[in-house]
């Protein structure tokens, strides 16, 4: 599927961020997935997420795996560096690349099947790592580019095309997140922007892994009456759990109590997120709630949305390896090479 | 009780020409008395070898040591022992039997030897070990430790060890464990005075040499983790397997003590422990094309499962270094045991047309030199490198000349464009504008907006852009086949050596160097001369084709059943067919200059005669 590189053309009135760009800017190739498709939704979310944050295109890593998802980072932010890798192993590169710079921003765009399947243990081990990077999960229970074969994430008795039910049980990335100290979990839908572009600007700036699942309905081979994630099943089930607002750092936070109490959860990075709206006995923060109160209504058959869990205590990689602040990849030999008489030295212990 | 000196053939003491093998239970501690003699022979300036012969196993199974002393610096496993150190009576049998003509078995007499082991041809030494270490230590744990040390002892005195040597290294091991210090040099003692006193002297000894003076005694993997820290590199992936793990060990303490910044207090490394080797080379790819310097350790199982993205790598042209220790396979096979089977599955790693850089150290101290110019190439080239080096080279202490390092070296980064050379460019594209050597020029994430790529394995053309079509997918793939070809003239030479104009040749690699020169030598004085070629790189330049070709038969030793050297030759080479007869060891210990002879000698029978010296 080749890409089509779109015409550059910037009307004046487009409004420009705190680096002078606009959202054209961080627009990529012509997408080429289905008409209709949910990634290309979160793909202008994260168009908007990163222009909104002013983040400089050229220190964007784009990571991704195989998949329709993992073909999107094709078509945002041209100007970043991009690695569309291979099947389920996006994590993976993904560690050694942030290993190798910890000054990039990175992007991990995944799917159900590169992530749940193929490099399940890849993104498990990615979450124990608590590498700093957004993790988007382009979830549609379906294979798409093969045709229709159900995921890992299809719910038990979700239908086929050809009306043919699931009977294994799902792997749910964001419980499964819960269980392996993923440090900020997220579950929204395509279908809602205005949830899902806070949730992914918060998600950038968390101090280790951001995971997202994304709801984003595969109109081709899962959006039919049966399936569980469609969009109308996802419109009809949704439950929002948490709303969040993203006020970047010294900015000024206007608090407005909500009905069911605001909660301000303060990033690493200066910024904080804000808690609009969360239930009644739901703490973003105590992994224990947000468990039982996930457990109570997916047994419902809700889908649960929102930044559901977050901690901003743990460290990352680099903080726990204690790495140099200057990328590994730019230490001058002089740093990294002990040299003659440190060698002299040492062979003294091989006599 | 013990058996003294029995049977006594009257021949000339041999003077630091011997080899003993040691018989031990894994688990039991014999290993750190056994590496003492070895160390404490190599301070003798004496040319020496262990051999580490161990079974995949934390207790109980069968162990042995090797060590093989010769003052012509011959020092290949030796399969005619003229000692042998019994201390498991599980194998008795078996390792008595391997005691050559005339020689020694030295055994734990404190309970009698069964009758129908016993040899006339062989004088038995049988030191009370156990009674001993009874009566003089308490703990249980101990007794069974000190029982090793004591035969030390005892070694020392039939060999001529010198024994205040041997009081400085326990001085230098156990300084500050006052208690270990006091028991090892009791223990050492019993076993010394006992064989003194009740033994006549061996037809062999040890005499003082000054053949180390410029030598160390280390082991590859050891060396292979200081190349990579003096190469700079700064990332490290790995899945733990026998026999690569203590590359990894090594690498970890080396950074410990030199790559904290002295002025941040930071890490100036990463060290990762993968979920698998899938993973493993994965992290090392994403930090190749992040611009580090990165490396996985691994063997052969860990190859096999690292094949998908070291195809990657190959087709996106990033750099990324394997150190392949390998083992005996296929499958699990027999992990700790040695072997050269990885040469095929490396050379064309992963699905599709794929070819790679390999490197083939043979001791310790090319382990070192190659691991530096393993990352050199793979920036140079930008693709992944593989070292083969194996677990004879990796595990067992070699004596190799020290170490250098120029300081005048610079990490090759190949065509890496920074940002003033980008200024210069009208547009940046990928795979564009190759070099003589086929290479085009790399950017690193972040160093400048106008170096921004998308890197993908999917079929591309040469702007780095997606692509399905013939021509253009063509063109990229034509180019690196191009570029595997141009890495010959880059890859370390062959080691080659002339005996006049010899018509037969000796092609090997590796860990087979010092059995194949030994076997040179014996075939030599046989009235069998052959030039020797031991091949350190691939793909292979010129001057291997030209030895091919300058003789008239040439054989081919290597330690795989499918002679995969041989084959690697034939399908990258001119060479006919027929030229290359094979000489293959394969069964997982070291190769012996024995093997190689036995095999050449047989063969040229078949061959007919008359080939080798004759009619020059």
């Amino acid at each position: 599927m080749p890409s089509i590189v779109k015409p550059v053309a910037i009307h004046p009135s487009l409004q420009r961020n705190a680096l002078g760009l606009t959202i054209r800017d961080y627009e990529g190739s012509m997408s080429t997935l289905c008409a209709g498709c949910g990634h290309d939704s979160v793909t202008a979310a994260i168009i908007r997420a990163f222009w909104e944050l002013s983040t400089p295109p050229h220190m964007i890593g784009k990571m991704s795996g195989i998949g329709c998802s993992s073909k999107t980072p094709t078509y945002f932010v041209h100007g970043a560096h991009g690695f569309n890798s291979a099947h389920g192993r996006m994590a993976a590169i993904a560690t050694g690349a942030i290993a190798a710079n910890r000054d990039l921003i990175y992007v991990g765009i995944s799917g159900d099947g590169d992530s749940l399947s193929i490099g399940l243990g890849h993104m498990c081990h990615a979450i124990r790592r608590n590498i700093k990077m957004l993790y988007v999960i382009e979830n549609n229970g379906v294979y798409g580019l093969t045709k229709g074969q159900f995921s890992a994430s299809a719910d038990v008795g979700s239908k086929s095309k050809r009306g043919e039910p699931n009977r294994l049980a799902p792997i749910d990335p964001v419980t499964l997140g819960l269980s392996l100290g993923a440090t900020f979990i997220a579950r929204s839908f395509s279908g809602d922007k205005e949830q899902l572009v806070p949730i992914l600007k918060a998600g950038i700036s968390h101090r280790g892994l951001a995971l997202v699942d994304v709801i984003s309905p595969c109109v081709t081979f899962n959006d039919h009456k049966g399936s569980t994630k469609s969009y109308l099943h996802t419109r009809t089930h949704e439950l929002k759990a948490t709303e969040t607002d993203f006020v970047p750092p010294a900015a000024e936070i206007l608090a407005t109590i909500g009905q069911n109490g605001a909660t301000n959860v303060t990033m690493h990075d200066g910024s904080v997120v804000r808690f609009k709206g969360v239930p009644k006995d739901y703490d973003p923060t105590d992994r224990e709630k947000v468990w039982a109160y996930l457990q109570e209504h997916q047994r419902k058959g809700e889908v649960v949305t929102g930044l559901l869990f977050l901690d901003e205590t743990v460290p990352d990689l680099h903080e726990l390896n204690e790495t140099s602040d200057i990328p590994l990849s730019r230490l001058p030999l002089e740093k990294l090479c002990p040299g003659r008489s440190a060698l002299e030295d040492l062979q003294e212990e091989f006599r | 009780m013990h058996q003294l000196v029995r049977s006594r053939v009257k021949v000339e003491t041999r003077v630091n020409d011997f080899a003993i093998k040691l018989a031990n239970v894994n688990g039991t501690g014999s290993a750190s008395a056994n590496s003492l003699l070895m160390q404490a022979i190599f301070r003798m300036g004496i040319p020496v070898s262990g051999k580490n012969l161990f079974p995949s196993n934390i207790q109980g199974l069968p162990t042995w040591y090797e060590i093989r002393v010769n003052k012509d610096g011959y020092t290949a496993r030796a399969l005619d022992y003229d000692l042998m150190v019994a201390m498991n009576s599980q194998t008795y049998a078996r390792d008595i039997r391997e005691v050559r003509e005339h020689g020694y078995v030295l055994y734990d007499s404190t309970w009698p030897l069964d009758p129908s082991l016993s040899r006339d041809d062989v004088t038995f030494l049988g030191v009370p070990l156990a009674e001993m270490c009874n009566r003089n230590f308490k703990d249980p744990r101990e007794r069974i430790l000190m029982k090793n040390i004591a035969y030390a002892g005892s070694l020392v005195a039939v060999l001529d060890v010198d024994m205040d040597l041997i009081g400085q290294l326990l001085d230098e091991k156990f300084a500050g464990k006052k208690a270990l210090h006091e028991s090892n040099h009791r223990a050492l003692r019993l076993g010394y005075e006992f064989a003194r006193d009740h033994f006549d002297p061996l037809p062999f000894r040890l005499e003082r040499m000054d053949a180390n003076r410029d030598k160390i005694l280390i082991d590859g993997n050891t060396a292979t983790a200081l190349g990579c820290v003096y190469a700079g590199a700064t990332v490290a992936a790995w899945y733990p397997i026998t026999p690569s793990t203590s590359v990894m060990d090594a690498f970890k303490s080396f950074c410990e003590k030199y790559r904290r910044d002295p002025e941040t207090g930071k890490n100036n490394y990463v060290i990762l422990q993968s979920e698998d080797e899938l993973a493993a080379i994965g992290m090392v790819i994403g930090a190749g094309w992040n611009g580090a310097r990165a490396f996985t350790s691994t063997s052969g199982p860990g190859i096999s499962l690292m094949n998908e993205l070291l195809g990657l790598a190959y087709y996106a042209e990033i750099p990324a270094v394997v150190m392949d220790i390998q083992r005996v396979g296929p499958s699990t096979g027999m992990p700790t045991r040695t072997q050269q089977g990885d040469l095929m599955e490396c050379a064309y790693a992963s699905h599709g047309d794929t070819k790679h850089i390999l490197l083939f150290p043979a001791n310790p101290a090319e382990c070192f030199e190659l691991a530096i110019n393993s990352f050199d190439l793979a920036e140079r080239f930008q693709t992944p490198v593989f070292m083969l080096s194996d677990l004879d080279i990796g595990m067992n202490d070699w004596v190799v000349p020290r170490l250098n390092w120029d300081e005048s070296y610079r990490p090759d980064r190949g065509r890496l464009l920074e940002p003033e050379d980008l200024e210069k460019l009208e547009k940046f594209e990928r795979y564009l504008n190759e070099d003589e050597n086929y290479v085009t020029a790399r950017t690193l994430p972040g160093m400048d907006p106008k170096g921004a790529f998308f890197t993908r394995g999917s079929g591309h053309n040469k702007f780095g852009g997606y692509t399905e079509m013939p021509d253009e997918y063509q063109e990229v793939l034509d180019r690196l086949a191009r570029k595997h070809k141009a890495a010959a003239k880059f890859v370390p030479p062959p080691v080659i050596e002339r005996r006049g104009d010899a018509r037969l040749g000796i092609v090997t690699l590796g860990g087979c160097d010092p059995a194949v020169r030994e076997a040179l030598e014996i075939l030599s004085r046989q009235g069998i001369d052959a030039d020797y070629m031991r091949v350190r790189g691939f793909p292979f330049g010129e001057s291997v084709e030209v030895f091919l070709n300058q003789h008239d038969l040439c054989f081919v030793v290597e330690q795989n059943r499918d002679a995969q050297l041989r084959s690697l030759l034939l399908l990258e080479t001119g060479v006919a067919k027929e030229k290359l007869r094979s000489v293959l060891v394969y069964g997982g210990f070291p190769l012996s200059a024995k093997h190689v002879i036995d095999q050449v000698v047989n063969q040229l029978e078949s061959v007919g005669r008359s080939l080798e010296t004759q009619e020059r």
